[in-house]
C-alpha cells in the first residue's frame, strides 16, 4: 500500500459525508427503476478521503463477514477500483448486492471511528461503487479453481445463504448442485426485495458468476417433494447437504377479515409483483389487485417494500401501520427515510384489530386501536399497550400483512433426525452443522428471519465445515458431530 | 424446459398432455399436482398429476380451457416446450381400504379424481363412481373411470347423456341404497363439492374434497391459497389440496376465487384478439 492520504486526520474529519445521487422522490414513487444511483467516481474519491485509516479499523469487526474495509478503501484511494472489489470479494462474493441491501448503519458504519463525533464513512456506498464499476467496465475475472474434488454437495435453496455456500464450495473444487423450488434463483433477493432497491440485472449477473464457477442450478425442484434429503444422499450420491431454505412461510395476525379479497401477505403481494411481474399486467399474465388506499401492517424491511410497491402501483394513499414508534422499526434506516420522502403515511403506535368488508367480500377498511408504550419487553423495546376506547376505521381497499415469516416446514417434516426448535427453525451449532450427520443449515432457516449478510456468513461458515467434514470422511476418520448448542439469536 | 411428448383433445375445450418431467414422474402420488408456467410471461397455475410413467419419465395432465393460461396451453402441441413444471406438490391423498367408497367427479374434476379412484381400487375398495357434467360433450374419461370402478354412473345436467340431474342425486341414491359406502371422494366445481358435502353430512359419511384455491408458488410461501378448515387457516398447496369436506368454508373460498375476475377478463379478451390476428396472418 504505497499511496498515502496527504490530509491530516483533523482535516479529513472536516470533510462532509457524500450522499448518493437519487431519483426525485415524487418521480420515483411512480416507477420501478432503482431509487439510488449510488455515488459516482468523483463522489467516491471524495468520500474515501474521509477515512482515518485507523490503526485499529473497528469497522471490520462490525462487518458480519469481516470485509477488510480499510484495505478496500485504500485501494480506492489509489484509484484501483478492481483491486478494491477483489479485496471485498475475498470475504463477500456478492458485493453489488450487499452494497445495496445491508443495514450498514447498524454494522460497519455504526462503529466506524469517524462516526463517534462526525458522520461515519459511507462504507456501503463505496462497496456498491466498486462493484458497479467493475460490472459497468466488464472487468470481472472469475477466480481460478485450483483443485477438483470428487464429492458432490447439494445446496437446497438459492437465497444468499445457499448461493454463498455454493460459491465457496465450488472454489474449493467440489461438484455443487443448487436445488431451487421456484423457477428463478435468488430467494428473497428475487421474490421479496423489489427492483427499485435491487435491479434484476444485478441479481442475474451475480447468479451468472456463481454458475461460472461450475455450480449447477436446478430450478423447479422442491426438496422434500421432488426428492427427499435421504434420496439426495442415497440415490443422487450427494455426500453433504446445505439447507438454505429461508423463512418463507408468512404468518397472519389472526384478526377477523383476513380471508377477504384484497388481503395479502407481503410475500404474496411482493411475489406477484417481483417474481411474476404483475406490475406489467397484462403483458405478464399474473394479476394483482390494489385499491386507491392501501394499508401495510408491520415495520420491517418487508413492510417498507410492500408499502413503497403499493405506491408505485398507483395507490393514492399508502399507509404503514406499526404498533410501536418509528425508533423501534426494524427496517433499514435508508428505507424508512426513502418511504417518508415518497409520501408514505406512517400510522405509528397503532394496532389493527379487524379488517372490514364491503358487501362483495372485499376489504373496505381496517379497524385500528391506538397504542402507547409501556414497560420494556424481552427484546428491551418498550411494549405497546392498547389505549381503551381509541378504535377507529381507516378506509382502505387493500390490506397487506408484513408481520413476519417462519421457516417452510416441508424439509423438516420429510427428514428424520433433524432437530427443529419450537419456532420452527433448524437447530445448528457454531459451524452450522445440524443434528444429522452431513446436513448443515443456515440463513433464515436457522435464524428465523435475519439479514442477507448473516445468511451469507452462515453459508460461508457451513462451506468450511462441509469441507472439513468431507476431508475427514475421505481420510476414513469418523467425524464427531458437535452437539447442537443453543439457538443463535436473531440479529 | 419441459417438452410436450403427446397432446390430444378429449373434448373441444379439454386437452390431454403427456410431458417429459422425469423427477416428477418418479415421485408422483395420487392427489399430487404440479405448478406450471407455459411461457416466460406466463402465470403459474396448478394442475393435477393425472398419471405418470416413471420408466419413460413422463407425466399426464388434463386441462380444461377456462381462461388465458389454460386456453394458451391448449394451443400447444407435441414438440412444443413448457417453460416450467414444478412438482409433485401437495400432500398425497390418504388412501385406505374403507370397504366401499363413492368417487364423484364433476367436469374436469373427473381428471383429478382418476388417480385417486385407481388407488382406492388398488387398496381393495369396492368403488362406485359417478361422473357428471353439464352436457354429454363435457363428460370425460368415462372409459378410464369405468375400467377402475366396480360400477360407474353418469349424470348430465341437461339429460343429454346418462341420468338427467346432478351427481348428488345419484350419490344420494347410492348412499341410501344400502351399499355400505363408508367414504366419499368428490372433486369438481366448488358448488358441486359444497352440495356433496351438505348431502353426506346428513348421512355422516366421511367425505374428502380437493380445493382449487388460487395459487402462486405452491410451496407454502405466499399464503394466497389459504382456506378455512374448521375455523383454522390452512394453505391448500401444502396442507391440502384435499380436506374434510364437512369442515370446509366453501362460501369463503367461492368468494376468494372471484378476486381477479375483472382482470382475468382483460387477459382472456386480449389473448383471443391476438389469436384472431394470428389466424388472419396465417390464412
Ligand atoms: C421483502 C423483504 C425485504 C428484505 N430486505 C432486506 C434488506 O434490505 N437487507 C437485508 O439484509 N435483509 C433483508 N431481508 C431479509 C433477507 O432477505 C433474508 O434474511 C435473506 O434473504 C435470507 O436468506 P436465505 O438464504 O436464508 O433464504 P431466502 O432468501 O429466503 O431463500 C430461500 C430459498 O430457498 C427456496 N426453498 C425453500 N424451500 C425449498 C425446498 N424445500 N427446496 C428447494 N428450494 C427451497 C426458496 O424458494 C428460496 O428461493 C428482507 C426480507 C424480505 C422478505
Ligand atoms: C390443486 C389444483 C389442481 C387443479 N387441477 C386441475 C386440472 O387437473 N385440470 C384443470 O383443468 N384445472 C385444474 N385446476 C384449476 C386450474 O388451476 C385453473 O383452471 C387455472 O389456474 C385457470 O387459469 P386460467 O388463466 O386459464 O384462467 P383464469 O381466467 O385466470 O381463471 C379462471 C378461474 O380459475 C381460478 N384460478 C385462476 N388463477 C388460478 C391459479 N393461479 N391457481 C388456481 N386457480 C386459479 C379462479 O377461480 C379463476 O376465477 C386445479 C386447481 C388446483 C388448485
Ligand atoms: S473505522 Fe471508519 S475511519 Fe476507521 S478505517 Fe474503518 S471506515 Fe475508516
Ligand atoms: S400457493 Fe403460495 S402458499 Fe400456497
Amino acid at each position: 500500500m504505497n499511496y498515502v492520504n496527504p490530509m491530516k486526520p483533523s482535516e479529513r474529519m472536516k470533510l462532509p459525508r457524500q450522499h448518493s445521487i437519487e431519483q426525485d422522490a415524487e418521480i420515483r414513487s411512480h416507477n420501478f427503476k432503482e431509487v439510488s444511483y449510488g455515488v459516482n467516481e468523483a463522489l467516491a474519491m471524495q468520500e474515501v478521503q474521509r477515512c482515518l485509516e485507523c490503526k485499529d479499523p473497528v469497522c471490520i469487526s462490525g462487518c458480519p463477514v469481516s470485509i477488510d474495509i480499510k484495505s478496500f478503501i485504500q485501494y480506492i484511494l489509489k484509484k484501483d477500483f478492481v483491486g478494491a472489489v477483489n479485496k471485498i470479494r475475498e470475504s463477500n462474493y456478492l458485493p453489488a448486492i450487499c452494497g445495496r441491501v445491508c443495514p450498514q448503519e447498524s454494522q460497519c458504519e455504526e462503529i466506524c471511528t469517524l462516526g463517534k463525533k462526525h458522520e461515519p464513512v459511507a462504507i456501503g456506498k463505496l462497496e456498491r461503487f466498486v462493484a458497479d464499476y467493475e460490472m459497468q467496465h466488464n472487468l470481472f475475472v472469475p477466480p481460478v479453481i485450483k483443485e477438483s474434488r470428487e464429492e458432490k454437495v447439494a445446496i437446497v435453496g438459492s437465497g444468499p445463504s445457499g448461493l454463498t455456500c455454493a460459491a465457496e464450495l465450488a472454489k474449493l473444487g467440489y461438484k455443487v448442485t443448487v436445488f431451487e423450488a421456484l423457477h428463478a434463483v435468488g430467494g428473497v433477493l428475487r421474490y421479496g426485495i423489489p427492483e427499485f432497491r435491487l435491479p434484476r440485472n444485478i441479481l442475474d449477473m451475480e447468479a451468472e458468476r456463481i454458475k461460472a464457477l461450475g455450480v449447477e442450478i436446478i430450478t423447479n425442484f422442491l426438496v422434500g417433494r421432488t426428492a427427499t434429503i435421504d434420496e439426495l444422499f442415497d440415490e443422487w450420491g450427494f455426500k453433504a447437504v446445505f439447507l438454505g431454505t429461508g423463512a418463507g412461510t408468512p404468518t397472519f395476525m389472526g384478526i377477523p377479515g383476513e380471508s377477504l379479497s384484497g388481503v395479502y401477505s407481503a410475500n404474496e403481494f411482493l411475489t406477484r409483483v417481483n417474481l411474476m411481474k404483475a406490475y406489467d399486467f397484462p403483458n405478464y399474465d399474473t394479476p394483482i389487485k390494489y385499491g386507491k388506499a392501501v394499508a401495510v401492517i408491520g415495520g420491517g424491511n418487508t413492510a417498507m417494500d410492500a408499502v413503497r410497491t403499493s405506491k408505485r402501483l398507483g395507490a393514492e394513499k399508502a399507509y404503514l401501520i406499526y404498533r410501536r414508534s418509528r425508533k423501534e422499526m426494524p427496517a433499514r434506516e435508508e428505507e424508512i427515510h426513502h418511504a417518508e420522502e415518497e409520501g408514505i403515511e406512517f400510522v405509528l403506535l397503532t394496532n389493527p384489530i379487524r379488517i372490514v368488508s364491503d358487501v362483495n367480500n372485499w376489504v373496505s377498511g381496517i379497524e385500528c386501536q391506538r397504542m402507547e408504550l409501556g414497560e420494556p419487553d424481552e427484546s428491551g423495546r418498550r411494549k405497546p399497550v392498547p389505549v381503551k376506547g381509541s378504535e377507529y376505521i381507516i378506509p382502505v381497499q387493500t390490506v397487506i400483512e408484513a408481520i413476519g415469516q417462519k421457516p417452510n416446514p416441508i424439509i423438516q417434516q420429510t427428514t428424520q433426525g433433524l432437530d427443529v426448535s419450537k419456532r420452527g427453525t433448524v437447530v445448528v451449532n457454531e459451524v452450522q452443522a445440524t443434528s444429522r450427520e452431513g446436513i448443515f443449515a443456515g440463513g433464515d432457516l436457522a435464524r428465523g428471519g435475519a439479514t442477507v449478510i448473516l445468511a451469507m456468513r452462515d453459508g460461508k461458515t457451513a462451506a468450511s465445515a462441509i469441507h472439513e467434514y468431507l476431508l475427514s470422511k475421505h481420510n476414513g476418520k469418523k467425524q464427531a458431530i458437535p452437539e447442537p448448542f443453543a439457538e443463535l439469536t436473531v440479529a | 424446459m419441459y417438452p410436450i411428448i403427446h397432446k390430444e383433445f378429449l373434448a373441444p375445450t379439454l386437452g390431454k398432455f403427456i410431458i417429459k418431467a422425469p423427477f416428477i414422474a418418479r415421485k408422483r402420488q395420487p392427489g399430487n399436482f404440479v405448478i406450471l408456467r407455459v411461457e416466460e410471461t406466463g402465470e403459474r397455475i396448478p394442475l393435477t398429476l393425472v398419471d405418470s410413467d416413471p420408466a419413460n419419465g413422463t407425466i399426464t395432465l388434463i386441462v380444461q380451457a377456462i381462461g388465458k393460461t389454460t386456453k394458451l396451453l391448449l394451443t400447444k402441441k407435441a414438440g412444443d416446450v413448457l417453460t416450467d413444471v414444478a412438482g409433485p406438490l401437495g400432500s398425497p391423498t390418504p388412501i385406505e381400504n374403507h370397504g366401499a367408497v363413492a368417487c364423484v367427479g364433476g367436469g374436469v374434476g373427473t381428471a383429478e379424481l382418476l388417480p385417486i379412484t385407481r388407488a382406492l381400487k388398488q387398496a381393495g375398495n369396492v368403488v362406485y363412481s359417478i361422473v357428471g357434467a353439464r352436457n354429454k360433450e363435457l363428460i370425460i374419461l368415462e372409459k378410464d373411470m369405468y375400467e377402475i370402478s366396480d360400477r360407474l354412473f353418469v349424470t348430465t345436467d341437461d339429460g343429454t347423456y346418462g341420468r338427467k340431474g346432478f351427481v348428488t342425486d345419484q350419490l344420494k341414491d347410492l348412499i341410501e341404497g344400502g351399499l355400505g359406502i363408508k367414504a366419499v371422494y368428490a372433486i369438481g366445481p366448488l358448488p358441486m363439492m359444497k352440495a356433496v358435502a351438505n348431502l353426506t353430512k346428513n348421512y355422516g359419511v366421511h367425505t374428502l374434497v380437493s380445493l382449487n384455491a388460487i395459487m402462486v408458488d405452491g410451496t407454502g410461501m405466499c399464503g394466497g391459497c389459504r382456506v378455512t378448515i374448521d375455523g383454522q387457516m390452512k394453505f391448500a398447496c401444502v396442507d391440502g389440496p384435499e380436506f374434510d369436506a364437512h369442515k370446509v368454508d366453501f362460501d369463503e373460498l367461492i368468494m376468494r376465487n372471484r378476486t381477479y375476475v375483472d382482470l382475468e377478463k382483460i387477459s382472456i379478451e386480449r389473448f383471443e384478439q391476438e389469436q384472431v390476428k394470428l389466424q388472419e396472418a396465417l390464412s
